[in-house]
């Protein structure tokens, strides 16, 4: 390569055979989506984890920002009636 | 040639291109242009090794001497090897690695993909499980071949000579001698010449997509077949078989 530059990151996501989603396994450098796919088969499935992968360029990602966690995440601690525990299941339900 | 002479023959071949390309490929491990690529390349070794398993251990049977394929991969000297000489020539740049991988790649294919329907259920077998890999080894051979060809000015370049240079060593695998006429003759193995016309099918495919120019039919070199080989393949098997030669039944 003349210019020497590095291949763009992906970020690879995998469902297993039993995973109803992809999830997160990890990143990998290649030069387009194809390749990004077939290097994601060899580096991230070879232990039969996989039957369908995305990739996705690490720079297409937009994050939320570390330093908003506060104003991000705090408020809902302390909201506790946003969980359905409270509700009493009558006994003839058994299990939900 | 009795029938059984010709399918150990046979045998050795399939089990032997496999064993020497797949060496050829382990020689990258620590060595490739990026990690992703040594462990995919690591792994079309892996399952190339794979197969020599299954090959040469069914050859062995076959012959019924008590030799197993390590015997057979450990044991003979260059002048028992049957591979084509296409699969023993050097790694080259990656470019040259990628050129014989499509080449091979590509006649692979059609050779298991027609031996899935040998005759003899234990070839049809192996095959069978062959192809699911050497399908994706092709896809991936492929994709690079159209990559560096359609790349930048010194990939193009590169991937032309590459082309230019392997091409010699791809008619040997179109070539019918006895052995594989005594497997036509019983349903065990195609007529290698008809996989030729499909074969330059996707190499002109490939080539046009890829922006590059495939290389006229021309002189072939041959003999890796009948066990005449480039030098090349006393150093693959200096390095293969130093263990066992050097500490004779050493296990792991």
């Amino acid at each position: 390569m003349a210019d020497k530059k590095e291949w763009p990151l992906w970020e690879v996501f995998i469902r297993s055979q039993h995973g109803l989603a992809h999830r997160h396994v990890g990143s990998l450098h290649a030069p387009d989506a194809e390749m990004a796919i077939l290097n994601a088969r060899d580096v991230y499935t070879r232990r039969n984890e996989g039957v369908s992968i995305w990739v996705v360029r690490a720079s297409d990602i937009s994050a939320s920002s570390p330093s908003e966690k506060g104003p991000m995440f705090d408020p809902a601690n302390s909201k506790v009636y946003r969980h359905p525990t409270f509700y009493e299941i009558p006994e003839e339900l058994g299990h939900m | 040639m009795s029938d059984q002479a010709a399918l150990f023959e046979y045998l050795l071949r399939l089990g032997d291109n496999a064993l020497i390309l797949g060496h050829r490929l382990s020689e990258w491990c620590g060595h490739s242009p990026a990690l992703e690529e040594d462990l995919a390349l690591s792994n079309v070794a892996l399952d190339l090794i794979g197969q020599t398993q299954l090959w040469l251990n069914l050859a062995g049977d076959v012959e019924g001497r008590g030799r197993d394929a390590d015997k057979l991969a450990y044991l003979r000297d260059a002048r028992d090897f049957r591979n084509v000489l296409l699969v023993e020539q050097p790694n080259g740049d990656f470019a040259a690695t990628m050129a014989r991988q499509f080449y091979f790649d590509a006649w692979h294919y059609l050779l298991l993909r027609e031996l899935t329907g040998s005759k003899d259920s234990r070839i049809a077998e192996i095959a069978a499980k062959g192809l699911k890999e050497v399908t994706y080894h092709l896809e991936r051979s492929r994709e690079w071949v159209l990559r560096l060809g359609d790349g930048t000015e010194e990939s193009h370049e590169r991937m032309q000579t590459a082309l230019d240079d392997l091409w010699m060593y791809t008619g040997e695998l179109f070539e019918t001698d006895e052995v594989d006429q005594a497997m036509i003759r019983s349903g065990m193995g195609p007529d290698l010449s008809t996989l030729h016309e499909p074969w330059l099918g996707l190499m002109h495919a490939t080539a046009e997509e890829a922006t590059l120019t495939l290389p006229q039919p021309g002189w072939a070199q041959r003999g890796g077949k009948r066990g005449m080989h480039s030098e090349h393949l006393g150093y693959i098997l200096a390095d293969l078989q130093f263990l066992q030669r050097a500490y004779p039944n050493a296990t792991w």
